[in-house]
């Protein structure tokens, strides 16, 4: 044993001691509480997480919650018993806040769990020793309560020079270091060889203040015994010379600067009870559950030193110190200096518990009003960090916080020595708490927003560049569209061959979609027209009927398409399973539609006079139909193996492209539509008549599909080679027809479009008729539908030389229903032009001639119109009557 | 005369010599952006909420820098104002009520029970702090909600509550001291003299 030269601090000051009282009486052990309240946070850091659930029987020492991150430690039950229960409760904090606590029921028997020391641990590894230090809950007992592992493992960083124990308890009213020494001295001295073993310090030095005389022999005597190398430095009596840099300012004359930690300049420093702790879990395999805590203050008539159990409640304690209650004025956690307020005794004593102070009024007064500072600078005189309280105090009740940094807030230590010495009463620490808390706040916040702008940057670049790739992929399929439907073409002869039957199933797939797609369309139009019947707008009714049809048949046809291109799948498959469920289907569709057309005959019977309900009612019949043979053509082709039609594929999805480009433009026509009624404009009829011309254009397109599809099928049995001809034929056929048709729309359009213009020039109906234009587009139209009357026969004849009449008839009657509809619309616009008309006679009685003369070409058109009408539903009953 | 030509000659001259070195610099110096919207934005609570009636605390930054007022952001409060003011020297003033009122800071909690996994909310998040997918419950990473509110109003079942973040022990922070008790400002015998008057 040696003894170590003694350095100095700045300032510091001397108050009464007041340690004897808690010294008069022997070490006390208390009895078991009721019970035991364990908060998960006990030290710095985060919080435990608990390992027990409610109800839980747990053992003496059992570990009741584990660490939760770096900065966090365990804890162990301090007796046996029960978990009652995990709930928040008062702890130990200047706050005076909850936090959620283990509550244990003690069982009294105090049963320790198995004890499994750490008998090997100059053999194990460091880092193992460290570990089991962890899970025995072994946490800085000194003050902030810094997990001691993590304090060990920093110390390696540098090559320590001083490893210090701390025993300088220099805080007035305290003794429970000075009673652990006494009680524990070979304890303590053993825990501290082996943390010499963990850290390697050149010097092992225990810093004692010098008013601890009893046990500065116990240690004197203990170290001679051992023969130990460990010094014992007796320090003078002066508050706070037990502060971690004070003391090592003490005893190696090294400042630790500003912001760093004493193993930055190789100093290291453990509390005596941490060193005892240490003892215990590594040769007795205790984990930490107990402390020593000075019962003390006026206010107990039996003020001792106890080793308590973790978790007990302060009354608990003051019950067993004999505390008078009229004498209690305030009650300290901690010192007088360091300690805080506690408002409640049912707070439990934690780790770091080093002394419950129940002061009376006499010794602990309510301390005196704040005054204005008189700049006495008796306060730096006091301050052991050497900073300016002064300047400090300004700083921080001006709310400068950058300034009260830059004056290097954050060295001092709270000890309190400024305040103590203030004259004119001023709080100083209080400020200090304050403003430091404030600036961790405002760090916080800094923190956290700028982790908000980084993930709003972030956010907003995925965003751009989504909106870029969509973009971008548009633009590819915008170019890649005609490209395909050539290249398509040049595979077409290739791709004969080769069985391949995924595309057919994409197909179907794509094409369920449709049908969904059609379907909530349909529903929404149905939805409108009631509206509009709600509200009687006679001419929304009747166009917005006509759509709900269109679109039902268009959703009719694709789920017939869907119905091909899935029988063609599993035909490819040679799998019946799959026929099944095709077949499956085309009972479901039949039953649908047989559904759907009871229904509008019950609406029928309700309204006989109701031409469109007549009309739909005879286009469900004609869908049902076309399902019924689909069913059959199903039922028979079934078990039939074939080979798969690639080339029919690629027929199909150049027509499909072509329909989603048609299905297009009538969105886009729709729209405009749908803005010109909203602003009333004069030329909604025009676009309605756009819009049916592009709906059409659309089925024709959806038809053409079908009909390859179905050609494709019935080739089944014929060759490839056969079939790829015949295809091409009917691709070009088809191609030509396109063609015509989409000069004759052009031609419509053009014309519109110059109608429209002689309109909005202000010029009248007459002089309108008076030009070329309606002329010619009367005769587009008429070229048009002659172009679409054409239009099926060549897949119609296809069809009927591969003699599947069914499918045949099915086209045909779609084709006849198309017309019908045409011809309807035709019917409804003259109507309403004679509506217009007439509506015009009454309102301008001069040129009733020239209007008249209108009527009477319209009423024509009417006729003629009516004619073609009656004809073509004529031949579509005939034709559903010849089946 | 000579005299007067050689000083207009000499200052010429300088002013040149001078401008040269001026024009390089801010070539040379020349900063990009704008430091002041930086510094603005830094002092912005990054909630990125709208309620100042920008998309964003970036955008607000701009507009203040080019002259809109300080006071329309609510999550800031009265210390983000008094920030501002100190930085670009204008005079504090009281929050402006019409853009919202400071509020405790809060969390937006999504009751789970009650989601219908409709996405919205996600696409409402301006920091990405919830979680979940379509048709799947959705959840609030707590730690990273700004409490924006934004995230309320686009839920179709209303299960989004913002919930105040309460202090616990450990974001409990010291009161600041009450300072200079009135009481103590009479201890001089002078200083009473009101009260003996009467």
């Amino acid at each position: 044993m040696q003894t170590a030269s003694i350095f100095s601090f700045h300032g510091g000051i001397h108050p009464a001691e007041n340690k004897a009282q808690s010294l008069q009486l022997p070490l006390g052990r208390p009895s078991l509480p009721s019970e035991l309240i364990l908060p998960l946070g006990q030290h710095i850091g985060q919080s435990s997480r608990p390992l027990v659930k409610v109800g839980d029987s747990v053992l003496k020492g059992d570990a009741i919650a584990i660490n939760n991150g770096f900065l966090s430690s365990f804890l162990h039950a301090p007796t046996s018993g029960t978990v009652s229960a995990i709930e928040e409760r008062l702890i130990a904090h200047p706050s005076g806040l909850s936090d959620l606590c283990i509550i244990l029921t003690p069982d009294g028997k105090d049963t320790w769990t198995t004890l499994e020391p750490l008998n090997n641990w100059q053999d194990i590894s460091k880092t193992d020793v460290l570990a089991y230090l962890s899970e025995m809950g072994i946490i800085g007992m000194g003050g902030a309560g810094f997990p001691t592992q993590v304090k060990l493992q920093g110390a390696h960083k540098n090559p320590l020079t001083h490893f210090i124990i701390n025993a300088a308890e220099c805080e007035p009213y305290i003794t429970a270091d000075d009673m652990l020494i006494r009680e524990k001295t070979l304890e303590l001295v053993l825990g501290i060889e082996i943390l010499q073993h963990l850290v390697e310090a050149e010097n092992v030095v225990i810093g004692i203040e010098d008013n601890k005389p009893t046990a500065i022999a116990a240690l004197k005597t203990v170290l001679t015994q051992r023969n130990s190398n460990i010094q014992v430095a007796v320090v003078p009596t002066k508050y706070p010379s037990g502060g971690e840099k004070q003391l090592i300012q003490l005893l190696t004359g090294k400042e630790v600067p500003s912001g760093q930690y004493p193993a930055d300049i190789g100093i290291l420093c453990q509390n005596v009870g941490t060193c005892v702790a240490v003892h215990d879990a590594i040769k007795l395999g205790r984990p930490l559950i107990s402390r020593f805590t000075t019962l003390t203050g006026d206010a107990l008539n039996a003020s001792q030193n106890v080793e308590v159990l973790l978790g007990t409640p302060i009354s608990h304690l003051l019950d067993y110190a004999d505390a008078n209650p009229n004498a209690l004025h305030r009650l300290i956690m901690g010192g007088p200096m360091m300690g805080y307020t506690i408002d409640s005794p049912l707070v439990p004593i934690v780790k770091t518990s080093n002394c419950i102070l129940a002061a009376s009024k006499k010794e602990l007064p309510t301390p005196a009003p704040e005054q204005a500072c008189i700049r006495c600078g008796m306060c730096e005189q006091a301050c052991p960090a050497s900073l300016l309280p002064q300047q400090l105090l300004w700083f921080s009740k001006s709310q400068e916080f950058e300034k009260a940094e830059h004056h290097n807030l954050f060295d001092c230590i709270e000890c309190g020595a400024c305040s103590y010495v203030c004259p004119s009463s001023i709080p100083l620490v209080q400020y200090y708490r304050h403003t430091k808390s404030s600036i961790r706040e405002a760090r916080e916040a800094n923190v956290k927003s700028d982790l908000a702008k980084q993930r709003f940057e972030a956010r907003k670049a995925r965003q751009d560049a989504e909106a870029a790739e969509k973009e971008a992929k548009r633009l590819a399929r915008q170019k890649a569209a005609p490209s395909k439907t050539t290249d398509a073409k040049k595979a077409t002869p290739a791709k004969a061959a080769p069985a391949v039957a995924e595309p057919a199933s994409d197909d179907s797939k794509k094409l369920k979609v449709d049908i969904a797609i059609g379907k909530s369309k349909l529903k929404k139009l149905q939805k409108q027209l009631l509206e509009a019947q709600e509200k009687e707008h006679v001419e929304d009714i009747n166009s917005l009927q006509l759509q709900v049809s269109d679109q039902e048949k268009t959703v009719a046809s694709l789920e017939a398409q869907l119905a091909n291109v899935a029988q063609a799948a599993p035909a490819a498959e040679a799998t019946p399973a799959p026929a099944n469920d095709e077949l499956k289907k085309a009972k479901i569709d039949v039953a649908l539609i047989g559904v759907k057309l009871k229904k509008l005959q019950k609406q029928l019977d309700e309204s006989p006079d109701d031409q469109e309900l007549k009309d739909k009612v005879a286009g469900f019949e004609a869908d049902l139909k076309a399902a019924q043979a689909i069913l059959a053509t199903l039922g028979a082709s079934a078990p039939v193996a074939s080979a798969p039609k690639a080339a029919a594929n690629d027929d199909l999805k150049k027509l499909k492209i072509d329909a989603a480009i048609a299905k297009a433009a009538v969105k886009k026509v729709e729209k405009a539509l749908k803005k010109a009624e909203e602003i009333n404009a004069p030329e909604i009829d025009a676009i309605r008549q756009q819009l049916q011309d592009a709906q059409q254009r659309a089925d024709e397109l959806e038809k053409a599909l079908a009909n390859p599809e179905a050609a494709t099928q019935t080739a089944e049995t014929t060759t490839a080679k056969a079939e790829s001809v015949a295809d091409s034929a009917n691709a070009d056929a088809a191609k030509k027809r396109k063609i015509d048709l989409a000069i004759a729309k052009a031609g419509i359009k053009k014309a519109e479009k110059n109608i429209q213009l002689l309109k909005d020039q202000g010029k009248d109906e007459s002089e309108i008729n008076a030009s070329e234009w309606p002329k010619k587009l009367i005769e587009a139209q008429e070229k048009l539908a002659t172009l679409e009357s054409e239009q099926p026969t060549p897949a119609t004849a296809k069809t009927e030389t591969k003699a599947v009449p069914a499918e045949a008839q099915a086209a045909a009657d779609m084709d006849l229903a198309t017309q019908i509809k045409k011809e309807k619309i035709a019917v409804a616009l003259a109507k309403a032009q004679i509506n217009k008309l007439n509506k015009r006679l009454e309102n301008s009685p001069e040129d009733t001639n020239s209007i008249r003369q209108e009527i009477d070409a319209a009423e024509k058109r009417l006729q003629s119109a009516e004619a073609l009408l009656e004809k073509l539903i004529h031949s579509q009953t005939n034709m559903q009557e010849n089946r | 005369m000579l005299t007067v030509l050689l000083a207009i000659g000499m200052l010429v001259l300088l002013s040149l010599v001078f401008g040269a070195i001026l024009g390089y610099a801010n070539v040379r110096f020349h900063v990009e952006g704008d430091p002041i919207v930086d510094q603005i934005d830094a002092l912005l609570p990054q909630t990125q909420c709208g309620q100042c009636g920008h998309p964003g605390c970036r955008p607000y930054a701009e507009a203040i820098a080019n002259g809109e007022a300080i006071n329309h952001c609510p999550p800031g409060g009265q210390s983000t104002i008094q920030a501002l003011a100190d930085l670009l020297d204008v005079e504090a003033v009281p929050l402006d009520g019409d853009h919202g009122t400071e509020t405790a800071k809060r969390v937006a909690v999504i009751r789970e029970d009650e989601c219908i996994g409709c996405t919205k909310c996600i696409q409402a998040c301006p920091v990405d702090a919830i979680l979940g997918a379509a048709k799947q419950m959705h959840t609030v990473i707590a730690d990273e909600c700004t409490g924006c509110d934004l995230c309320v109003e686009p839920c179709p079942v209303d299960c989004i509550d913002m919930v105040e973040v309460g202090v616990t022990a450990k974001t409990w922070s010291w009161d600041k001291p009450q300072g200079i008790a009135a009481t103590s400002l009479n201890i001089i015998a002078t200083d009473r003299q009101a009260e003996v008057v009467h």
